[in-house]
């Protein structure tokens, strides 16, 4: 009775102030939210089974090229978590630069994460095209960020750039993979599989830690050997077809959950 | 109104509700106060809708000094401004490639500046989807501006009139990049022509009264050109190859872009309003009169696998036959589409 007297009385302030107030309404929510955790996401950058190093390491792929890595930069989006009976939480302005050169970057906290169990783990490598053709932005997707094509608009997905003796010319790696728009659309969005297929149990008591290894090699190494790439013959990607065969095998073969506390 | 002042709850309502009118309205102003910003009755919907960036009038004047901005070069040599002039609807009046830091020649002839709100995508090829970010092409591109967005923002951030003027308008803290392309949208979204004879003929106002010859230009532009030159924007914003070419090796124009052979030699159907003040004409400013685009329109058509079907008469000759009687009425009508208030707009011009 006395709320409803009181909300009565705030109407009497005006229309215009009942409008206003209405145009946010996360205070009644708050009193009866459900418990809620933080998942912590981690990229461990690897190739193969040797740790990521930026310039000092040379590794070899599948078509038995020896390469050195200078820049590995990759955008991870639209992160979300699906609950046995199909429940979906998603994470909002789920935009993340990932570089390996920046060891702050490679862990994403998911924040207010509703308790319970979630069968699996979605998010895309790159930006949604909404994004790609959005006005100016901040944060992961600001173009200072130098991951993003000023002359054909959009983001570059993910960076790699390198070295390899077997490249032509000046034996420069450079693969910017990314294009939004049918046929060389490079988004991909993925679920690596849950080790043991045992649930991730979110709780207020504890922050989940979900380790992934993410293997350079699985950009240049394909499901099948037809679909490896040869740096002879293929080293200077910017978008267009050639990306597309890139960003199949990241989405393939990148990403691994390697464990889970 | 006197009993309710006194509850605790009510100022904490009245409190939260001023709080809340700054966090979720935008500081829109009528539109009629920024330049440009009424939206002419005879256009289509804005691709650049008002509420993506509302106008306001302090943004304005900062995009507006932001546009004639030489600090935005890499030696402080040239602004948007020096190659997008105001007299030439903000095209760069004759010359064919633009001319940027030290004098570097571009390879395509700037186009002109006006209604950017209704662009579904900018540049020749379309590269640019959206108009925020239209200034990091000529910015880092090394024949215009050839200097980098880190590198403008630690530039405005040094300067105490720029800090107070974004700070102004978006709140205190060092400018950002997004502060910064917005400011230049709100002034490259205000660059609306809508204020020609013709405008004046449509609307049936006064002063908007066509000549004889005028009238048969109209009808024949309305017959032959306007399936490209479409809506009284005189753009259907698509790409399409109007046979200048046999072959584009040197600017295969949208191709560029999609990476697919059927969109070689086709460039964006460029606007026609304020024609007569934006020569040279074509992606390459190879026409240096409107005499010589109407000329290729009638006998200078080259056959090519992209060339658009509406330049394929149906005796197979190539162009739009056009009698030398013809091509004056046309050139006469195109002249009517000049805006004389938007070429000689003060508060569009750089501020003294
Ligand atoms: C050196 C000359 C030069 C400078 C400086 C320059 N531009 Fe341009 N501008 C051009 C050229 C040339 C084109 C066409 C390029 C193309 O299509 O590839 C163009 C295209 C544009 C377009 C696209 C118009 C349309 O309808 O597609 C816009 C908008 C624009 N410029 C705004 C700006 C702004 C804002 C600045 C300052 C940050 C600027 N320009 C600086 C030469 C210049
Ligand atoms: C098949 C589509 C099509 C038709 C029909 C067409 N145009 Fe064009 N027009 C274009 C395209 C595309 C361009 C730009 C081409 C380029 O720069 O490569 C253009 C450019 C122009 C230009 C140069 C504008 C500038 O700013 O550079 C003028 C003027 C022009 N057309 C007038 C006409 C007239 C008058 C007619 C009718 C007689 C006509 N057009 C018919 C597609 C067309």
């Amino acid at each position: 009775m006395k709320a409803f007297a009181t909300a009565s009385r705030f109407c009497q302030l005006g229309f215009a102030l009942c409008m206003l107030v209405s145009c946010k309404d996360t205070q009644q929510d708050e009193v009866l939210a459900p418990p809620t955790g933080k998942v912590v996401l981690e990229f461990d950058h690897v190739v193969g089974n040797q740790a990521l190093d930026l310039e000092t390491t040379t590794y070899t792929n599948a078509a038995g090229n020896p390469f050195t890595v200078n820049t590995f930069n990759y955008y991870i989006s639209n992160i979300k978590l699906t609950q046995a009976d199909g429940t979906v939480w998603s994470e909002t302005e789920s935009y993340h630069l990932v570089k390996e050169s920046d060891a702050s970057s490679q862990q994403v906290t998911l924040q207010q994460v509703p308790a319970g169990k979630y069968t699996r783990l979605t998010f895309t490598i790159g930006v949604d095209s909404a994004r790609n053709v959005a006005g100016a932005q901040a944060g992961a997707l600001e173009p200072r960020n130098g991951m993003f094509w000023t002359w054909n608009s959009g983001y570059i997905f993910t960076k790699l750039e390198g070295r390899s003796e077997q490249a032509p010319g000046n034996k420069a790696l450079i693969f910017h993979i990314g294009g939004f728009k049918a046929p060389n659309n490079t988004i991909r969005t993925i679920s690596p599989a849950l080790p043991g297929n045992a649930p991730l149990q979110v709780q207020a008591s504890h922050d989940l830690q979900v380790h992934l290894k993410v293997d350079v090699l699985g950009m240049f190494n394909g499901p099948t050997p037809n679909d490896n790439i040869d740096f002879r013959t293929l080293y200077d990607v910017m978008g267009g077809r050639e990306a597309v065969r890139l960003a199949d095998n990241y989405a393939a073969g990148m990403f691994r959950i390697d464990y889970v506390k | 109104m006197a009993a309710l002042l006194p509850s605790p709850v009510v100022l904490l309502v009245v409190g939260l509700a001023g709080l809340l009118t700054i966090a979720c309205r935008p500081t829109t102003q009528p539109p009629e106060a920024v330049p440009g910003n009424a939206l002419p009755g005879n256009f289509p919907t804005p691709w650049y809708a008002l509420n993506q960036n509302p106008p306001n009038q302090a943004a304005f004047e900062l995009g507006k000094q932001l546009f004639y901005e030489v600090k935005l070069s890499r030696d402080g040599s040239v602004s948007c401004g020096s190659c997008h002039r105001q007299e030439a609807a903000f095209a760069q009046a004759n010359q064919s490639f633009s001319r940027g830091v030290n004098n570097r020649l571009g390879v395509r002839n700037a186009p002109a500046l006006q209604n950017l709100r209704w662009r579904h995508s900018l540049l020749w090829d379309g590269g640019v989807s959206n108009l925020e970010m239209l200034p990091l092409a000529p910015l880092t591109n090394p024949v215009e501006m050839d200097e980098s967005l880190d590198n403008v923002l630690v530039k405005l951030n040094a300067d105490a009139t720029y800090s107070q003027r974004f700070a102004a308008v978006y709140g205190a803290g060092p400018i950002t990049s997004q502060q910064f392309l917005r400011a230049l949208a709100q002034f490259t979204a205000s660059l609306t022509s809508a204020n020609s004879r013709y405008d004046h003929y449509v609307h049936g106002e006064r002063g908007g009264t066509l000549s004889i010859q005028e009238v048969r230009g109209l009808q024949l532009f309305r017959k032959s050109c306007a399936g490209c030159h479409a809506t009284d924007l005189f753009t259907d914003e698509s790409f399409r190859n109007n046979g200048l070419d046999a072959s584009f090796a040197s600017d295969s124009g949208r191709a560029h872009i999609t990476d697919t052979p059927r969109d070689r030699g086709k460039f964006k159907v460029p606007s026609l309003r304020n024609v007569a003040h934006t020569a040279p004409y074509m992606h390459d400013g190879r026409f240096a009169t409107l005499g010589q685009v109407l000329a290729h329109y009638d006998h200078g058509v080259v056959a090519s696998a992209t060339l658009d079907p509406q330049l394929r008469q149906a005796d197979g000759r190539l162009g739009i036959p056009l009698t030398a009687k013809q091509q004056k009425d046309l050139e006469a009508f195109l002249r009517t589409l000049t805006d004389t208030s938007f070429l000689s707009d003060p508060r569009l011009a750089k501020p003294q």
